[in-house]
């Protein structure tokens, strides 16, 4: 019988091969319940999910959201923008006082690195890491992965180039940690002043021209430039950057293959993507966004399973 | 560990083929009938009788869908081995058939009460009948009843009723295990 062989989701870095492999054996079961008529299982009627975002967030915090519904799972919501970590609340005792209502999962994303890890020592209930900081997003790696083995039949042996802000990327890291268990080849491409300094380390190559990368890749997970996070500026203008690494359709035409297209969303269209690409059918940006609630789902449920009262 | 044989390969060919004249006396020619098989062990006796139904009574345009209850089990978490679930393949609705849910064993009862909680998920069934290869009597958690069931068998509770099948295990055989 299969386990997962961690406790919490806190990065694709504590998980193997076998993790893996079991997360998307029971995401194939749940993109068929997600399909039916009635898109619904009682599995979770007695568990209880806190939703905590300390960051914003559209795609995840719905995806986790309507998961955790489709599997019948009690739910609570809070954003920090509207509770009382304005007026000087720990994360702990936000946490611990959550948890004194009986909840037995945490969806966290919070802007530190490290806070999922932080907490699953602090506080009884399981943490799923839905993106801490510059660090990890582990349930996005794991529906890129996904989606790719339902495109291209399997992740094993496919070439995969991630395009743009590698710097500030959550979804770069854990794509490259779950690309490389799964057996794929990672090239990161970007302008230099986005790539991390030691990223060959992790044993991707790096690349700066567009076209190169894209010549190589059976894939290409193209990023959104993080403003947000930026405090100097990493290039000379976003007409540059678009010119430089901005993917389109004379772009891709001009390879001799045809690759598949993915984005985590949000698309600044026009910029790191024109809209035709990102509309094409190349592109699998929807897909994602299907398959992330089956592999959410998977997730919050191999989780549930180990809770025992 | 003791073993007993309750039914042999002949023995099952004949019920199965009772099984499925007991069917057509109610369901004709299954214009509006359909067959769920119980993943996994009921989806072997499912099979079969589809085949029996369609080669030897020439049944048209039969029906048959799996249904995995993994996700509506009453002892998720409750149970020390982690559910694992099998593949559900429903490609039609269900809304106004007659259903007959199919399954090897029927013994507490609690599987069944899972697939129908699972099967009002893909619409309304109009009827809903159980068909069953071996019934443990005396032995239901729930007030549910085979309507249609090849052997009757009283079993005490240390003992397991084991269904082969000979796409699986090389021959179709009923044994009755005793754990001393």
């Amino acid at each position: 019988m299969k386990h997962l062989s961690v406790n919490h989701l806190l990065g694709i870095k504590d998980l193997n091969k076998n993790d893996i492999d079991l997360i998307f054996e029971t995401a194939d079961h749940f993109k068929e319940v997600i399909n039916r008529p009635i898109k619904k299982v009682p599995s979770l009627r007695d568990i209880t999910v806190a939703n905590l975002f300390y960051e914003n967030s559209t795609r995840t915090k719905l995806s986790f959201e309507i998961a955790e519904k489709r599997l019948s799972a009690d739910i609570l919501n809070f954003s920090a923008s509207q509770s009382s970590v304005k007026k000087g609340e720990t994360l702990i005792d936000t946490v611990n006082n959550i948890l004194s209502m009986k909840v037995d999962i945490v969806v966290m994303r919070h802007p530190n690195v490290g806070a999922g890890v932080f907490l699953s020592k602090h506080i009884d209930a399981k943490i799923i890491n839905a993106g801490d900081g510059t660090h990890e997003h582990p349930t996005q790696a794991l529906l890129d992965s996904y989606s790719i083995r339902e495109k291209l039949s399997t992740v094993k042996g496919k070439k995969v180039v991630i395009i743009g802000d590698i710097l500030h990327s959550r979804v770069a890291l854990s794509n490259i940690f779950a690309l490389q268990l799964q057996g794929a080849k990672v090239k990161v491409c970007g302008p230099t002043t986005l790539i991390p300094k030691h990223i060959t380390s992790l044993g991707v190559t790096v690349e700066n021209n567009l076209k190169n990368a894209l010549e190589w890749c059976d894939v290409a997970n193209v990023l959104r430039v993080q403003n947000e996070r930026m405090e100097i500026n990493y290039f000379p203008s976003t007409r540059e950057y678009t010119q430089l690494f901005g993917i389109n359709q004379e772009l891709l035409n001009s390879l001799n293959k045809k690759i598949v297209i993915m984005h985590p969303g949000p698309i600044n269209r026009g910029v790191e993507i024109t809209s035709e690409v990102a509309d094409s059918n190349q592109s699998i940006i929807l897909n994602q966004v299907e398959n992330g609630v089956a592999i959410r789902m998977a997730v919050i449920y191999l989780l549930a399973q180990q809770i025992k009262r | 560990m003791s073993s007993k044989i309750l039914l042999n390969s002949k023995e099952i060919e004949i019920i199965l083929h009772r099984l499925a004249c007991q069917l057509i006396e109610n369901h004709n020619d299954f214009s509006n009938t359909v067959l769920i098989g119980l993943q996994p062990r009921g989806a072997f006796l499912a099979n079969r009788l589809k085949e029996i139904l369609s080669n030897e009574y020439q049944i048209k345009d039969l029906k048959l869908g799996l249904l995995d209850i993994t996700f509506y089990r009453d002892d998720f978490r409750r149970r020390n081995e982690p559910l694992e679930a099998t593949n559900t393949t429903i490609d039609f609705l269900i809304e106004d058939k007659n259903v007959i849910l199919i399954d090897d064993v029927l013994f507490s009862g609690r599987s069944i009460r899972s697939g129908l909680s699972a099967i009002q998920d893909f619409g309304r069934p109009k009827l809903v009948e159980l068909l069953v290869l071996i019934d443990r009597r005396f032995s239901r958690h729930l007030p549910i009843q085979p309507n249609y069931k090849g052997r009757q068998v009283d079993a005490i509770n240390q003992e397991k009723v084991k269904v082969c099948w000979k796409e699986i295990h090389n021959k179709d055989a009923v044994y009755l295990e005793h754990n001393s």
